[in-house]
């Protein structure tokens, strides 16, 4: 069974521990500028949007990687590989959901992999917005089902942002 | 089916891929004009300043990569192409057959017309022998000439400072990267590379080059100011056109670069082409272009060979985007950065801090775009113009605060998620990924 990031905006309220923990369990440390999930702040709105990468089928930072240093493992995660990584940046501008960022210190890039299997973020979310499950459809097939019942919709929620029991983000 | 590849960069790999995933019985015979394996030219800056090795510059790493493929690897340079017989000769005699055949055979370095090119120590930055050579004279401390302070110029540069040289960079036109960004930009990067050491002379010519006095560096370089300085190394990075010289009498028909139709073919039946060598459609002008960077010369690379194997991919356009660091100061460029015909322009300028932040509308639509100093979530930028979405009342708020793009994001991509980044068929298609992906 594939896993992937479930997340719940309505239930984020920016404490930012997600970024907090995410950061610590990548980059060693306690900065939110390296974290790899961003919660975004409509701050007109009082709304929060934790934001990462979806691990999509499509993987643009992957094609666009000039020396194969971005691979999809056998979870459907696209994962940087630190050593082959020579620290271009086109997958960041080649990503069209901006979840690819590059890490000055490092001189490489870094995106969401998962965290191997255990994702920080949703362990140190405290409210459920952000929750690892179980997914029983393909990248695409959700997006369809979100597409589907948010179709009408005029918020920010996205595939991100799905239902309870639809599951977003990664996993195929 | 017997398919050849003329060229193994990306374009060429990426379609030996492909052809070898969508049919797997194919002949795949893919022709390299060089002795290594198949490497990104784009990786060469990186092996210059050491952070890898010549391995680390490789497409792909495992050697054995191509065998697994039963993709035919073989070296060799075109000699001329008879489309009635379909047949490919090579410089080393060998003819081969062809079914299908693509042309991926890039572009090469524009050579100056500047007395003395062809001096020791006068190099391009292109191919991995060029690289070795400028090993051998970019010591620390070694005064170098870069000619030209476009694109690829600009990378060379960070990669000749990070080695510690002491460098002049010559660039005709009145400003650094003047064909990826505009003036404030430039001269933000023009400021930057001063401050960083480095001499930077715009509207200067290089006019000539002649071999150093005894005891002193190995090259004199003349510039068209009057003025003049030595070198141990001389870089040229003035640009790069179409390899497309071997085409002459083929039934190739070619304008800057090979003529392409929506579907990667040439004017030559069964003849397609890929990457830097064609001019491929621009998705912000709708017009052919030849976009050398790597995202393209991949896309087609998929796209021609889906073609040549007979599943038909029509080609919207690619977007034109490039990235640069330049000694630590990071800029990017999308699409119509030069600004629509007519549009509005939202701009966000700190020069103390060197940032900036540029984007370019066509009614309520982002078109282009260019960054300085900022490298958080580009990608977005990318993702908003390729994807064409109506900003609605998002365009206003970014007019008065550009700064507010990510959340314009994830207000107006969001809203659209079948039409949106999210749908695979603004991009190029994967194999065995066609279900559901509407487009095709």
């Amino acid at each position: 069974m594939l896993k992937a990031l479930v997340i719940d905006a309505g239930k984020c309220t920016a404490c930012k521990q997600c970024e907090m923990a995410c950061s610590l369990e990548n980059e060693g440390e306690f900065n939110v500028a390296k974290s790899r999930i961003r919660v975004f702040d409509f701050h007109t709105e009082a709304r929060f949007v934790p934001y990462t990468c979806t691990q999509c089928a499509e993987a643009w930072c992957q094609q666009a990687c000039p020396v194969n240093a971005i691979t999809t493992d056998g979870m459907g995660v696209k994962v940087v590989h630190d050593n082959l990584c020579v620290g271009c940046k086109v997958c960041t501008i080649a990503c069209p959901f901006g979840t690819v960022n590059y890490n000055a210190s490092t001189g490489k890039v870094i995106k969401c992999d998962l965290c191997g299997g255990e994702p920080a973020c949703s362990d140190a979310c405290p409210t459920g917005a952000i929750t690892y499950q179980d997914v029983e459809q393909g990248g695409f097939d959700k997006m369809k089902v979100w597409a589907t019942q948010s179709a009408n919709a005029t918020t920010t929620e996205g595939p991100n942002t799905p239902k309870a029991g639809q599951a977003s983000g990664t996993g195929h | 089916m017997k398919y050849v590849i003329l060229g193994a960069g990306p374009a060429g790999v990426t379609a030996a891929e492909t052809l070898r995933n969508v049919d797997p019985t194919a002949t795949i015979t893919m022709i390299g004009g060089e002795p290594e394996p198949p490497y990104s030219r784009m990786a060469l800056p990186y092996l210059i300043y050491g952070k890898v090795g010549e391995d680390g510059t490789y497409l792909r790493q495992d050697p054995k990569h191509y065998d697994d493929q039963r993709i035919r690897y073989i070296q060799g340079r075109a000699g001329g192409i008879d489309s009635r017989a379909k047949k490919l000769s090579l410089s080393t005699g060998e003819v081969l057959d062809y079914d299908k055949l693509l042309i991926a055979t890039g572009a090469n370095p524009i050579m100056p017309p500047i007395p003395g090119s062809n001096l020791e120590g006068v190099e391009t930055c292109w191919t991995l022998e060029d690289a070795r050579q400028i090993l051998k004279y970019a010591d620390k401390d070694s005064p170098v000439v870069l000619v030209g302070a476009g694109f690829i110029g600009s990378i060379i540069l960070e990669a000749l400072y990070l080695r510690g040289c002491k460098i002049t960079v010559v660039e005709l036109a009145p400003r650094m990267v003047a064909r990826m960004m505009d003036e404030t930009a430039g001269g933000m990067l023009g400021r930057w590379c001063e401050s960083k050491g480095v001499k930077v002379l715009t509207n200067t010519r290089v006019d000539s080059l002649a071999k150093g006095e005894e005891g002193q560096p190995r090259l004199q370089v003349g510039f068209s100011n009057g003025e003049s300085a030595p070198a141990d190394l001389v870089v040229l990075a003035v640009g790069v056109r179409s390899n497309t010289g071997f085409l002459v009498g083929s039934g190739v028909k070619t304008n800057t670069g090979i003529v392409v139709d929506n579907y990667l073919q040439t004017t030559a039946p069964d003849i397609y082409a890929a990457g830097d060598c064609c001019e491929g459609i621009d998705i912000s002008t709708g017009k052919p272009d030849m976009l050398a960077i790597q995202p393209v010369a991949v896309e087609h690379g998929r796209i021609a060979a889906l073609n040549m194997a007979g599943h038909k991919h029509h080609h919207r356009g690619s977007l034109n985007m490039n990235v640069l660091d330049t000694m630590g100061l990071i800029s990017s460029s999308f699409g119509l950065w030069q600004g629509a015909q007519v549009g509005e322009t939202a701009k966000l300028v700190d020069e103390d801090n060197f940032k900036y932040m540029k984007l370019e509308f066509e009614g309520d639509k982002l078109v282009g775009a260019q960054c300085v100093g900022m490298t958080d979530h580009v990608g977005m930028l990318r993702g908003l113009i390729q994807t064409g979405f109506s900003l609605g009342e998002w365009k206003d708020k970014l007019l008065v605060s550009p700064e507010r793009l990510r959340e314009a994001y994830l207000a107006v991509a969001h809203a659209h998620p079948t039409t949106g980044p999210m749908a695979p068929h603004i991009n190029t298609p994967r194999v065995g990924n066609h279900a559901g992906a509407s487009g095709h």
